[in-house]
């Protein structure tokens, strides 16, 4: 029987809201690079724009960058927030209760949303104030392309965790390494044309690509390509669709093979 | 007294080792029935096959009359669990943890559930204390106090009394018969600590490398036996085990 409780979902996040309440170090990661990254490509780029006049040089990786932000705090959310609980050996207890994995699921997706929203934040501020570029200024069209960005994000976040209860512990790296290795084929810092053939191939599969695209051409041109947009969108589904399959095909395995109980040990 | 539980069938195997074989016992509102038998015998795996986090290869759970597998969520909000092997996160304050899980079981006053339950089992004054500050036999009784947040119809403890002062075994101890007997709560628990079982507990279930080798009422299994007390039944049942 399907059932669903909010009270859970606010459960979960609750608990990790309490971790973050004690935790100065995870205060320091969720803000300290966020800012180094800011201000580090934002003097980078102010340096650049002096030899390459026209283009807003700034504008467009500072964009990059936040979006690129969201993106990888979205993901660790839901991945960091699942190793949370294995490292406290948590999930034997959330497991117990009357938790279902949709809902525990949800109470992460909330935590990423609040993670992701207040790294953005800090950095929206910050180039707003440092570099005069304001991340919101194309309205609802940033709207699109974060939420996009962000489903992508789930979609690697659930990846790693299918990996981590399908292989073990061992698998934990991939809280950081996963996202990253889609970097190079995405176009966060440059077009997909400057790629070498194959890898422009390769970043045809990869949904991020299609939305750094179209906020390139949202600077640039002052228009949205809802075609990039759609194509970003449904292979953002179906990436969705595949770790949600994969996801609860490995809950299903590390509960038949007992790992649910001895994982963090 | 009416069933709470009903286990029917259960086998579990992990790799090539049967380590269930045909479980099957009842458990009635009143009753507390101890599991015993020496490590490896299946104790652990079969209470968290009946807790839903192991997946058994065959076999049925009835809980409260409705199919375990069917309605997990709603049977979990009325069991309880707490084992001597696991903490609960240790970086949230006592009060903290025991508010996420109020909000996990839905309890209604969650306030007043956890004060009542952190004076019942001797904790109140740890309630702004971070976790990893407790000593073993206080997280066990936090634990206790997790466990019985929902006021639950069945509690499945392991180990439940190891690593408590022998003042807070008997305490808890009482707890326990006392939530059986004029409550009508249904308890399993396992244990090593035989004197103190056999204070509390009314039915009992041999387990031996998966299989069950006894199963019933205290005084039937001893006269099945010919045994008196638990741990002349122990060392009769299991004595050569660790030889």
């Amino acid at each position: 029987m399907l059932t669903f409780s909010f009270r859970r979902v606010w459960g979960i996040l609750l608990r990790h809201l309490y971790l973050l309440k004690h935790s100065f170090s995870r205060w320091i990661d969720l803000l300290y690079w966020p800012t180094v990254d800011l201000l580090l490509w934002g003097f980078i780029t102010l340096y650049l724009q002096k030899d390459l006049g026209k283009m807003n040089i700034p504008s467009l990786f500072l964009g990059a960058l936040i979006f690129w932000n969201i993106l990888i705090r979205a993901q660790q959310g839901l991945a960091v927030g699942f190793l949370e609980d294995i490292w406290a050996r948590n999930l034997l207890h959330l497991f117990v209760s009357p938790l279902t994995i949709l809902e525990y699921i949800f109470g992460l997706i909330l935590y990423s949303l609040f993670k992701a929203t207040l790294a953005s934040a800090i950095m929206t501020a910050l180039s707003c104030f440092l570099f005069d570029f304001n991340f919101l200024s194309q309205g609802v069209l940033v709207f699109y392309l974060t939420f996009g960005l962000i489903l992508f994000a789930w979609s690697i976040g659930l990846f790693t965790m299918a990996f981590i209860l399908y292989l073990g512990q061992e698998a934990e790296i991939l809280a950081w390494a996963l996202a990253l290795l889609f970097l190079p084929f995405s176009a966060v810092f440059y077009p997909v044309s400057a790629l070498p053939p194959l890898f422009q191939k390769i970043a045809a599969l990869v949904p991020p690509s299609y939305f750094f695209e179209a906020f390139r051409s949202l600077l640039l041109y002052k228009k949205l390509s809802f075609s990039l947009l759609y194509k970003g969108y449904i292979l953002t589904f179906i990436y969705l669709s595949i770790s949600g399959f994969f996801f609860f095909f490995a809950f299903r395995f590390a509960k038949k093979q007992g790992k649910l109980v001895k994982i963090g040990e | 007294m009416h069933i709470l539980l009903k286990v029917k069938g259960i086998y579990k195997i992990f790799g090539k080792k049967e380590v269930l074989k045909n479980i099957s016992f009842e458990l009635s509102s009143g009753e507390i029935l101890g599991i015993i038998g020496p490590n490896g015998a299946g104790k652990s795996t079969l209470l968290y096959i009946l807790l839903g986090i192991i997946t058994p290869e065959k076999g049925e759970i009835y809980y409260f009359g409705k199919n375990f597998f069917h309605e997990r969520s709603s049977i979990l909000k009325k069991v309880g669990f707490a084992s001597q092997y696991v903490s609960l996160p240790y970086s949230l304050t006592v009060k903290e943890n025991l508010m996420v899980f109020s909000h996990l079981y839905e309890v209604k006053n969650p306030e007043r559930k956890i004060d009542e339950l952190l004076r019942l089992f001797k904790l109140k004054d740890k309630e702004r204390v971070l976790t990893r500050a407790l000593s073993s036999g206080e997280m066990m009784r936090l634990n206790l106090v997790r466990a019985n947040l929902s006021d639950p119809e069945i509690l499945l403890l392991d180990e439940p009394t190891a690593g408590l002062d022998p003042e807070y075994v008997k305490y808890i101890g009482d707890i326990f018969k006392a939530k059986a007997e004029k409550e009508g709560k249904a308890i399993i628990l396992t244990s090593h600590q035989l004197g103190e079982l056999e204070r509390i507990i009314n039915k009992i279930l041999l387990l031996k490398d998966g299989v069950i080798l006894g199963y019933g009422t205290l005084n039937e299994v001893f006269q099945k036996f010919s045994v008196s007390h638990l741990e002349e039944l122990y060392f009769k049942v299991f004595g050569d085990v660790n030889l």
